[in-house]
C-alpha cells in the first residue's frame, strides 16, 4: 500500500515530481523550495493552514501559474520546458498542451459553463481536444454522469442544480477527459454541509480504484485519514510533514502540525 | 404663415424613400460594426503584440476623431487607390468601421466581466484557443452587451445624416433638396427631426424590453 | 506638405473656440437640465426630460440645419457661429444632464439623511454637500462628452462656419492633396482629443487631492 515497496524510482512510475520550485506573486512568496515525487497512482491528501501554498501548487501542476524557480515533471517529461541536445530550452505551446493533457482538476468553486447543460459540459472538451464525434461524446458523458450519480440530469443547466449536482458535474467533467492525475482543490469547501458526504464518497471510490494519481488539498481530516497513502502538511509556502496519514495525522513530528490540527479538530 | 400643413403632407412621400436609404444604410453599416468590432475586440487581447497593439490605437484613433471626417476621408481618398465605390457604400463602409470600435469596446467589456473561473476551467480542460472564445466565452459575454450595442445602433441611425454630406439620398438631404426647391426649410425639417425623435423612442423602449428578456442568460 | 498646416490651424483655432463655447453653454445646460430632472415640482421635471428626450432623440446635424434655417423665421438673426455654439452646447447638455442626474442619484442616501437630521435645507444639503460628493463622478463621462461635443464641432463645415473641416474641404478643392490633408486633419483632431482627455484626468487628480480621500 506504501511507497516503501516500489522499486527505486525510474521516470516512468513517477507520476508527479517537483524540484525546487518556488512561487512569487509580486513581494509575496507562496512556495518556498518544494521538492515532491509522487508515484503512480498514489492518492495524497495536502493539508495546511491557508495561504501556505497548497492551492498555488496545484495550480502550477494545471499550468494555471508558472513557477518562479524550479522544475515540475509530468510522468517524466518537463512541463515548461524541453530537452534540446542536452539543454533545457523553453517548450513551445504544443508541447505544453500535450503535457498538460495527462492532468485534470476540480475547482472549489465549480467554474461550470453556466449557458450550457449538464451533458454538454462534460462532453466539449472530448469532442474539441480529443476528436470525439458527437454521438462518442455525449455517450461518454452519460457514462460520467452516470458515475456520480447524476443519471437524471443529463440536460440540467447549472443554474438549476444544486452545489453538490454542480460538483459532481464538475468532477464528471474532469474525469471524461481520462486524466492519469485528478487535481482536486478544496472541493468540498463550498458546500453546504450535508452534501460533501456524497462528494467524498465519490472521491473515496475514485481513490480505490487506483487508475489516477490524486492530489486532493482538504478540510476533511477523516477523509485524509481514511481515503489517502499520503498526507503532505504545507506551512508557509514549505512541506513541513510528508507521511502516511496514521503518522502525519496521528502522531506528527512537527509542533507545527500538531498545533494546526488541533485548531482545525477543534472547529 | 409659419407652418403650411399641405405642404409637409405632400413632402412625406419624398422623405419617406429617405427614411429607407436611412434604414438600409443603419443595418448595413451595424452588421459591419458588429463583425468588425467583434475582430477588433478579439485581437485587442490577441496575446501577440504586433495584433493588440495596433488593434488598441485603432479603435483609439476612430473614437476619438469625427465621424464627418472619416467619411470624407474614404469617400475622397479612397479612389486615389483605385477603390470605387457608390456613396453609399462609402457611407455605410465609414459607419460600420467607426462605429465597429464602439463596439469593441463594449464587446471587451462583456468579456472581460466573464469570472476567472471560466477561463481556468477552460485551461484545465485543455481546451484550444478557438474553443474557449467561442464555445465558452463569447457566448456568455454577448448576451448582458445586447442592450449597449443595441445603444449604438440608435446612435448610427441617428448619425447617418451625416452621409448628406458625400450627397447620399438619405432623410435630411432629401429634406434639404425639398427646401432648397421651395425656400421653406422648417417643415421638411421639422418633419425628419420628428421621425428620428419617434424612431428613436421606439428603439429604445425596444432594447429596455430587450434588456429584461435577456436577463436570464446572463451569466450566473 | 508644409503649406497645408497653416490655413488647417487657422481651422483648428475656429473648431477649438466651438468646442470651448459649446462646453461652457452645454455644462451650464447639464447643470440646469439636470438639477430640474430631479425637481420636485413637476411641469420643472417635464420641460428637462423633454429637452433631454428631444436632444438626445434627434440627430445633431439636424439640429443644426433646423435652428440654422428656422431661427431666423422667428425674428432671430444670429450669427451661424453663435447658432453652432447653441445647438452644440444644447446637444452636449442634453447628455451631460444625464451624467449629472445619475451622478447625483449615486451620491448615498444616507448623505441626505444626514443632512435632514441636521435641519439642512434642501437647497443647502444639494449645494454644500450632494454635488460637491457627485462632481468627481461627473468627471470621466464628462470628459467624453467634451470628446464628443469636439467631434460635433466637424458639422458646422456643413453649414458653412470655417472650422478644421471646412478648412479642410476648401484646401482638397484648390489642392486636390486628399490624402495628405484629411490625415493631417485626423491628427489634429485626435490631438486635440488626447490633450482634453489629459486635461480631465488631471482634473480628476486635483479634485480628488483637495477634497481628501474618496467618498462613495
Amino acid at each position: 500500500m506504501q511507497q516503501a515497496d516500489k522499486p527505486a524510482s525510474s521516470e516512468s512510475t513517477i507520476a508527479v515530481r517537483l524540484r525546487d520550485v518556488h512561487k512569487q506573486f509580486g513581494d509575496l512568496q507562496v512556495l518556498r523550495g518544494i521538492d515532491l515525487d509522487v508515484p503512480q497512482a498514489q492518492t495524497v491528501s495536502i493539508i495546511g493552514p491557508s495561504g501556505s501554498g497548497k492551492s498555488t501548487l496545484l495550480r502550477l501542476l494545471m499550468t494555471l501559474d508558472r513557477p518562479t524557480h524550479g522544475r515540475i515533471e509530468i510522468e517524466g517529461e518537463s512541463l515548461w520546458t524541453v530537452d534540446q541536445g542536452g539543454k533545457d530550452v523553453p517548450a513551445g505551446d504544443e508541447h505544453v498542451r500535450s503535457v498538460r493533457s495527462k492532468v485534470g482538476m476540480v475547482f472549489q468553486h465549480f467554474n461550470l459553463f453556466p449557458h450550457m447543460s449538464a451533458q454538454a459540459n462534460v462532453a466539449l472538451a472530448p469532442i474539441n481536444v480529443k476528436g470525439l464525434s458527437k454521438a462518442e461524446a455525449n455517450e461518454r458523458a452519460r457514462h460520467y454522469l452516470d458515475l456520480v450519480g447524476l443519471g437524471d440530469k443529463f440536460n440540467a443547466f447549472p443554474a438549476h442544480l444544486s452545489g453538490g449536482q454542480k460538483q459532481r458535474v464538475a468532477i464528471a467533467r474532469a474525469l471524461a477527459m481520462q486524466p492519469r492525475i485528478m487535481l482536486f482543490d478544496e472541493i468540498t469547501s463550498a458546500l453546504d454541509p450535508e452534501l460533501v458526504g456524497g462528494i467524498l464518497a465519490i472521491l473515496r471510490d475514485l481513490a480505490n480504484q487506483r487508475t489516477m494519481t490524486m492530489l486532493i488539498v482538504t478540510h476533511e481530516m477523516k477523509f485524509a485519514e481514511r481515503s489517502s497513502d499520503r498526507v503532505l502538511f504545507f506551512d508557509q509556502g514549505r512541506i513541513l510533514e510528508d507521511g502516511p496519514p496514521g503518522q502525519v495525522l496521528g502522531n506528527p513530528r512537527e509542533q507545527r502540525t500538531r498545533e494546526f490540527l488541533h485548531t482545525v479538530l477543534e472547529a | 404663415m409659419i407652418w403650411d400643413w399641405q405642404y409637409a403632407l405632400d413632402s412625406l412621400p419624398v422623405l419617406a424613400s429617405g427614411l429607407k436609404i436611412t434604414i438600409e444604410a443603419t443595418l448595413l453599416g451595424m452588421a459591419l460594426a458588429l463583425i468588425a468590432g467583434l475582430i477588433l475586440a478579439l485581437a485587442r487581447r490577441a496575446s501577440f503584440t504586433l495584433l493588440s497593439w495596433p488593434a488598441a490605437f485603432i479603435v483609439e484613433f476612430i473614437r476619438s476623431t469625427p465621424l464627418l471626417v472619416q467619411i470624407y476621408f474614404l469617400f475622397y481618398v479612397l479612389p486615389s487607390f483605385g477603390v470605387t465605390m457608390s456613396p453609399l457604400a462609402t457611407g455605410i463602409l465609414a459607419l460600420g468601421v467607426h462605429y465597429a470600435a464602439y463596439c469593441s469596446e463594449v464587446y471587451r467589456a462583456g468579456i472581460e466581466s466573464i469570472p476567472r473561473g471560466q477561463w481556468e476551467a477552460a485551461v484545465a480542460l485543455n481546451l484550444n484557443r478557438f474553443t474557449t472564445t467561442f464555445r465558452v466565452i463569447l457566448p456568455q459575454a454577448i448576451p448582458p452587451v445586447v442592450p449597449a450595442l443595441g445603444n449604438y445602433l440608435v446612435a448610427m441611425f441617428k448619425d447617418t445624416p451625416l452621409l448628406s454630406a458625400i450627397t447620399v439620398l438619405e432623410m435630411l438631404q432629401q429634406a434639404k433638396i425639398l427646401g432648397s426647391e421651395t425656400f421653406r426649410y422648417i417643415e421638411p425639417l421639422t418633419l425628419v427631426g420628428a421621425a428620428f425623435l419617434i424612431m428613436s423612442l421606439v428603439a429604445a423602449a425596444g432594447i429596455r424590453t430587450l434588456e429584461r428578456k435577456l436577463k436570464p442568460y446572463a451569466a450566473s | 506638405m508644409g503649406e497645408l498646416v497653416p490655413p488647417l490651424l487657422a481651422g483648428l483655432s475656429v473648431t477649438l473656440k466651438l468646442t470651448l463655447g459649446g462646453s461652457l453653454f452645454g455644462i451650464v445646460a447639464a447643470l440646469v437640465a439636470g438639477l430640474s430632472r430631479l425637481s420636485r415640482i413637476a411641469p420643472v421635471r417635464w420641460v428637462a426630460t423633454s429637452y433631454v428626450e428631444v436632444f438626445r432623440g434627434t440627430s445633431a446635424l439636424v439640429q443644426l440645419f433646423w435652428f440654422y434655417f428656422v431661427l431666423p423665421l422667428f425674428g432671430l438673426s444670429l450669427s451661424a457661429t453663435v447658432v453652432a455654439i447653441l445647438v452644440l452646447g444644447l446637444n452636449a447638455g442634453a447628455y451631460g444632464a444625464e451624467v449629472v442626474r445619475g451622478a447625483i442619484l449615486a451620491v448615498s442616501k444616507s448623505q441626505w439623511e444626514a443632512a435632514i437630521s441636521l435641519n439642512l435645507s434642501r437647497r443647502s444639503t444639494m449645494w454644500r454637500i450632494i454635488l460637491p460628493q457627485a462632481v468627481p463622478a461627473m468627471l470621466p463621462p464628462a470628459g467624453n462628452l467634451l470628446i464628443e461635443l469636439l467631434k460635433n464641432t466637424a458639422l458646422v463645415s456643413l453649414i458653412t462656419i470655417t472650422d478644421l473641416t471646412f478648412s479642410a474641404q476648401i484646401l482638397r478643392a484648390e489642392t486636390l492633396k486628399t490624402t495628405e490633408i484629411f490625415s493631417l486633419v485626423l491628427l489634429m483632431y485626435f490631438a486635440a482629443a488626447m490633450v482634453i482627455a489629459a486635461m480631465m484626468r488631471l482634473l480628476e487628480r486635483w479634485l480628488s487631492r483637495t477634497q481628501g480621500r474618496a467618498v462613495t
